[in-house]
């Protein structure tokens, strides 16, 4: 829909597609320049294999602690939106609080998807997880904060007392002025 | 930085903005009428005037018991005008003078107004003083002209005046002072410019002045005695024929004048009826030359002729009412008697000179729900053809005024209903399963032409036509004046009782009586003489058990005004108004006390105190007795002797002690006494908690999730004492002398809870007492301003159970029983306010669940019934507020209450003589039924916190139907859209 709609017109007699960049030999119907070895590209030199790999692993790791301390910026924003949103509630507020305490349970809900594309045998994930997992409970506990300062958490007398029933009187005692 | 400080300054802003929007009780023109009626009444007629022929419309005046004036439509009974007096300004007497003004005499004789005939403005009002108090007599002399002037003769307060009918300016005065003198009547011979003057002196002397009505001067005085003394009225029979009788009531005298002589003639009635059975009556009647007596049930009619000779011309024994004369030719008279024949009445209208010339004779059926008739108001017209036509206003027993015409009624008025004493509710039936398909199809038409219609409008498309019906359709919906029960508990039966003893259930839709029954009907006369309707009280509420039964009411009479006649009870069918049955009681009734237990039908228990403090229990069934007994030891009463100033309370004691084995009866033991000294305080009002009030917590937050327990007892009794001075009027007392205290005491212990004395107050007090505070109103002294004060009561012992732990748990004891011995600790706030009005009666509204914010009903002086947020008295205001009190919906304290011109209840209408103000909730939560009863009755539905469970009335279904019916289209539409469009690419 988006590229070269005009030309795709019914117009269209021929055409010679250049972007075709695919590597495989039956899409190829001009031969390789000589000299040039498709097959070498794809052979792996052991001693150069390794170092890339070396590379990789500290590139995904490297990669690892970035992704886990993203939280901490997301914490100090969530910090600064709260305090905008002041302490009384109305619909600003609570959405904001709301943001706050879904976000880190999402995150901590995908925390394994979070850290998949940084998977690896060399790589050892497990501090930048336990990283990762603090943070968000960071921002939860924040969330949490923000509710009580909000005053919609149960920690009074009166959340567990405003529906008591009035209590039963033992005595009944009736009368008027007469008649 | 900055920015965050000026959007967090803005946020605050919207929020005040948002909080400033206060639920305004208010309705916009449009919404008049349609959850509200008004019903006008004048109450029962004492007197009635039918304008002369000349007047041309045709109209009659009246005057009733309730002080009102009125001029009513003889064609279908409407008001033209109405004027109610205050209810110590007892009309006295009406007339018409000069063909234009209707004169009234008033307030016992002291004051004499002229209205104005077709509009009912005032002309004139004088103020007629005199030495002496006595009865008072209105004559207009309307053959007595002296400058197109009629003279107004009025005899008051011993003094005799003439008064010009123009200006209302006294012409001359007589006193008649000197002499020990009870003047009975005020004569006018026709033709004549002599007034006579008819009284008796010292019980046995018989007095007659001849005055010249037009300057007061004394022509003659004679005096005659007789021995036997004079028993009440005298009735005048013709010029110069009197009678009278004697102290005993068997000795009839007539009394005739001649030449200055004054003559006795005796006649014993057991001559004229045979054999005397009793004390004779006299009816008082304008006929000439007749008069009737009424002894025991029989009257007899007695024409004079002549000499002191009297002739029996009907002797009956059934229930007769006679008309005053009205004349119809020159020099002749008729009179209208009316007769009760089983369920049909009698009238007929003869001639004062041929009692058997009958004029006119008919009979008409007559509800037997209307009683008696009671009196009879004459009035004639010609008729095409020239002859005479006879048409006559009658009062029935239930107060209710019609007005007969050739063998008609023509039209009624249920004047009754302008004094109703008691006020209860009942459910309607619930709808029954079963509903035509065709009268579905129906009604879902007319839903959606309705709501297409209403569409219109929003989308202010509609013409003024459709605007119209839109209009009627509102006010004619026939959804609020069904007679099924609804779902939100808005129908309901109003069931009030009348002075006159009469039933009546009225429709909460539109006000219709959907019956009515008299309480002493024709067919039981002889049980109780005097039936005077007391009480009513719901009797039996199915709801859980029982629910094929019908509801029905309790009536608690009285036979005669004594405390101590015997009582009566009635129980009446809610639904059909059927008695289903009814108790003449052996024992009187003080009090009636129902018990907060029903048995298994639904049967409210109720407690009877006689007046020698016998308990008797009431249904009479084992079953009452065995839950009676399970709380026997529970169970207290407490009774009020303002007159002594003591409030005594009693617990039952055993079986009642008497000669006849009554198991129902029981004895009363007195527990404590709160005796007020005589000398200083004098009870002026007390006031309880209602019986079926619902409260939804025991606890109110406070500002910063504090806790502060209510003290929910009903066992409260708020008692104001005033200084016995100050129990007049105001302004009688100078501050110094005067006190008001108010005291809230328990009534089962007899403590005292709380006191307090406003030093220079004094009453009418006006309280409401409902969940934990009670306010009350009275008039400051001192400020020259009437103040009202709110008090609240807290549980002091409770506040400590704050550990939220122990509540999460619920090991905490809040909701356990508790008991008045254990003599809770209790505080209590309270404050004052001016107010501007003064008050008729004060109601709060109740609600289903008593969730919804309280709203002070406050009858006016202005017969108006203004509401007033219970947060306008909330004794925690103060000037400052702090911010987390603002938050809770404190308003900062001014000094004088806000009378906001949009809440009045009744908006443009009043409630004439407002009596009452009586409040039903309704099943939805936001909504309570308010029912303002007096000489008008007054409807509505209120929402004190505005109707916050339920779409509005004007709330457009159509047009939210039509919404999602568009997006639902929309969907579709794209969704095939984008198929095709899909397919499209993919054909590429």
């Amino acid at each position: 829909m988006e590229k070269g709609k005009g030309v795709m017109g019914s117009g269209r007699r021929w055409a010679v597609d250049f972007s075709d960049n695919s590597t495989a030999p039956s899409s190829r119907d001009i031969p390789d320049p000589p000299g040039f070895s498709r097959a070498s590209m794809d052979q792996d030199d052991s001693a150069v294999s390794r170092q890339k790999k070396d590379a990789e692993a500290n590139w995904k790791a490297q990669k690892a602690w970035e992704v886990a301390q993203a939280p901490f910026k997301n914490l100090l924003m969530m910090g600064f939106m709260m305090w905008m949103a002041g302490s009384t509630v109305h619909l600003f507020s609570i959405g904001i609080t709301f943001s706050a305490l879904w976000q880190p349970i999402s995150a901590l809900q995908g925390v394994g998807k979070v850290f998949e594309p940084y998977k690896d045998n060399k790589v050892d994930l497990l501090g930048p997880k336990l990283l990762f997992i603090a943070l968000n409970l960071g921002g939860l506990a924040l969330g949490v904060w923000k509710l009580n300062t909000l005053g919609l958490l149960p920690t009074h007398a009166s959340d567990w007392v405003s529906s008591l029933p009035p209590a039963q009187e033992v005595e009944y005692s009736g009368g008027v002025i007469p008649l | 930085m900055a920015i965050a400080m000026a959007i967090r300054s803005f946020l605050f802003l919207l929020l005040l903005f948002f909080s400033s929007l206060n639920p305004i009780l208010s309705l916009y023109e449009d919404q008049v009428g349609l959850m509200d009626w008004h019903q006008q009444f004048i109450g029962k007629v004492k007197q009635a005037v039918f304008h002369t022929q000349k007047t041309g419309r045709k109209r009659v005046v009246v005057s009733t018991e309730e002080n009102v004036i009125a001029s009513l439509d003889l064609r279908h009974g409407e008001i033209f005008w109405r004027h109610v007096l205050a209810t110590n300004d007892v009309i006295d007497g009406i007339d018409i003078a000069i063909g234009k003004y209707v004169i009234t005499l008033s307030s016992g004789g002291s004051i004499l107004r002229a209205w104005n005939l077709p509009d009912g403005q005032m002309v004139w009002e004088s103020s007629l003083q005199g030495p002496k108090h006595s009865k008072s007599l209105l004559l207009v002399l309307t053959n007595l002209k002296v400058d197109k002037d009629n003279v107004v003769i009025v005899f008051t307060n011993g003094r005799l005046h003439a008064v010009s009918s123009i200006d209302g300016e006294v012409l001359w005065k007589k006193d008649f002072e000197a002499e020990s003198l009870d003047v009975q009547q005020v004569i006018q011979p026709p033709g004549s410019d002599l007034v006579y003057v008819v009284g008796f002196a010292a019980s046995s002397q018989f007095e007659m002045y001849q005055i010249n009505a037009r300057n007061g001067e004394l022509l003659k005085h004679e005096s005659a005695a007789f021995s036997g003394g004079f028993l009440g009225e005298v009735s005048l029979v013709s010029s110069e024929t009197l009678v009278a009788l004697d102290s005993t009531g068997s000795i009839l005298l007539t009394i005739s004048s001649h030449n200055g002589k004054i003559s006795f003639q005796q006649t014993p009635i057991s001559n004229l009826v045979g054999d005397s059975l009793g004390p004779a009556v006299i009816t008082p009647s304008s006929v000439t030359g007749i008069f009737s007596l009424k002894v025991n049930a029989i009257t007899i009619f007695i024409r004079v002729i002549g000499e002191g000779k009297l002739e029996v011309l009907e002797k009956t024994n059934l229930k007769t009412a006679v008309s005053d004369a009205l004349s119809i030719s020159e020099g002749k008279q008729a009179f209208a008697l009316i007769q009760h024949a089983g369920s049909e009445i009698h009238l007929t209208v003869k001639p004062a000179d041929d009692w058997d010339g009958n004029l006119l004779k008919e009979s008409i059926k007559m509800d037997r729900q209307r009683g008696l008739v009671h009196k009879v108001f004459i009035n004639n017209y010609i008729r095409t053809d020239r002859s005479y036509g006879f048409r006559v206003l009658i009062v029935m027993e239930d107060h209710s005024l019609l007005l007969l015409q050739q063998g008609e009624i023509v039209w009624s008025r249920e004047d009754g209903l302008a004094s109703i004493i008691d006020v209860t509710t009942s459910e309607l039936p619930v709808e029954k399963d079963g509903v035509s398909v065709a009268k579905v199809e129906h009604n879902l038409f007319e839903w959606l032409k309705g709501h297409m219609l209403k569409l219109k409008g929003t989308l202010m498309l509609a013409s003024p036509e459709d605007m119209a019906a839109i209009q009627s359709m509102r006010l004619k919906s026939s959804e609020k004046s069904k007679m099924t029960r609804d779902h939100n508990g808005f129908r309901k039966l109003l069931i009030v009782l009348t002075r006159a003893g009469k039933l009546f259930a009225l429709h909460t839709g539109d006000g219709r009586i959907v019956w009515s029954h008299l309480l002493q009907s024709l067919h039981k006369p002889q049980a109780c003489q005097h039936l005077i309707g007391l009480n009513l009280y719901q009797w039996q509420v199915p709801h859980h058990h029982a629910m094929d039964e019908n509801p029905s009411v309790l009536v608690v009479g009285r036979c005669g005004p004594s405390l101590d006649a015997p009582g009566v009870l009635s129980f009446v069918d809610t639904y059909t108004g059927k008695e289903l049955s009814s108790l003449s009681l052996a024992h009187s009734v003080a009090q009636v006390i129902p018990l907060p237990y029903t048995d298994s039908t639904e049967q409210r228990l109720h407690l009877l105190i006689d007046a020698d403090q016998h308990a008797h229990l009431y249904p009479k069934t084992p079953e009452a007795i065995g839950i009676f007994q399970r709380e026997f030891s529970n169970i207290y009463w407490y009774s009020v002797e303002d007159d002594n100033g003591i409030i005594k309370g009693y617990a039952l004691k055993s079986k009642c002690t008497s000669e006849v084995a009554d198991e129902f009866c029981f004895d009363s033991r007195e527990l404590w006494s709160v005796v007020f000294p005589s000398e200083s305080e004098k009870i002026i009002a007390t006031v309880t908690r209602k019986l079926n009030e619902v409260v939804h917590t025991q606890a109110k937050v406070i500002a910063d999730q504090d806790v502060m327990y209510k003290y929910l007892s009903r066992n409260l009794l708020f008692v104001a004492t005033a200084a016995p001075k100050a129990s007049g009027e105001i302004g009688s007392v100078t501050p110094e002398e005067s006190w008001l205290v108010a005291y809230l005491i328990d009534t089962v212990t007899g403590r005292i809870l709380h006191r307090v004395t406003h030093h220079g107050s004094q009453g009418p007090v006006h309280a409401v007492f409902s969940e934990n505070w009670v306010v009350y109103h009275y008039f400051n002294l001192r400020a020259h301003r009437y103040e009202m004060s709110v008090i609240e009561i807290y549980d002091q012992s409770r506040a400590d159970d704050k550990d939220v732990w122990k509540l999460v748990l619920g090991k905490h004891n809040l909701t356990s029983p508790i008991s008045s011995y254990s003599r809770p600790e209790v505080i209590t706030k309270s404050q004052s306010y001016f107010f501007t009005h003064s008050l008729k009666s004060i109601a709060v509204t109740s609600t289903a669940k008593g969730i919804t914010s309280k709203q002070l009903l406050i009858g006016t002086i202005g017969d108006q019934v203004l509401a007033l947020d219970k947060r306008f008295l909330d004794p925690r205001r103060s000037v400052n507020p702090t911010q987390a009190e603002k938050e809770e919906g404190i308003i900062p304290l001014t000094d004088s209450l806000p009378i906001i011109p949009q809440s009045y209840v009744t908006h443009a209408l009043r409630v004439e003589g407002l009596q009452g103000i009586v409040t039903v909730p309704a099943k939805l939560e936001s909504t309570t039924l308010v029912f303002a009863h007096g000489v008008d009755l007054f409807f509505t539905q209120l929402a004190p916190s505005r109707t916050y469970d339920s779409l509005t009335e004007d709330f457009s279904y159509a047009l939210l139907l039509i919404t999602i019916v568009a997006l639902v289209a929309a969907i579709f539409v794209t969704w095939i859209l984008s198929e095709r469009k899909e397919l499209q690419e993919k054909w590429r």
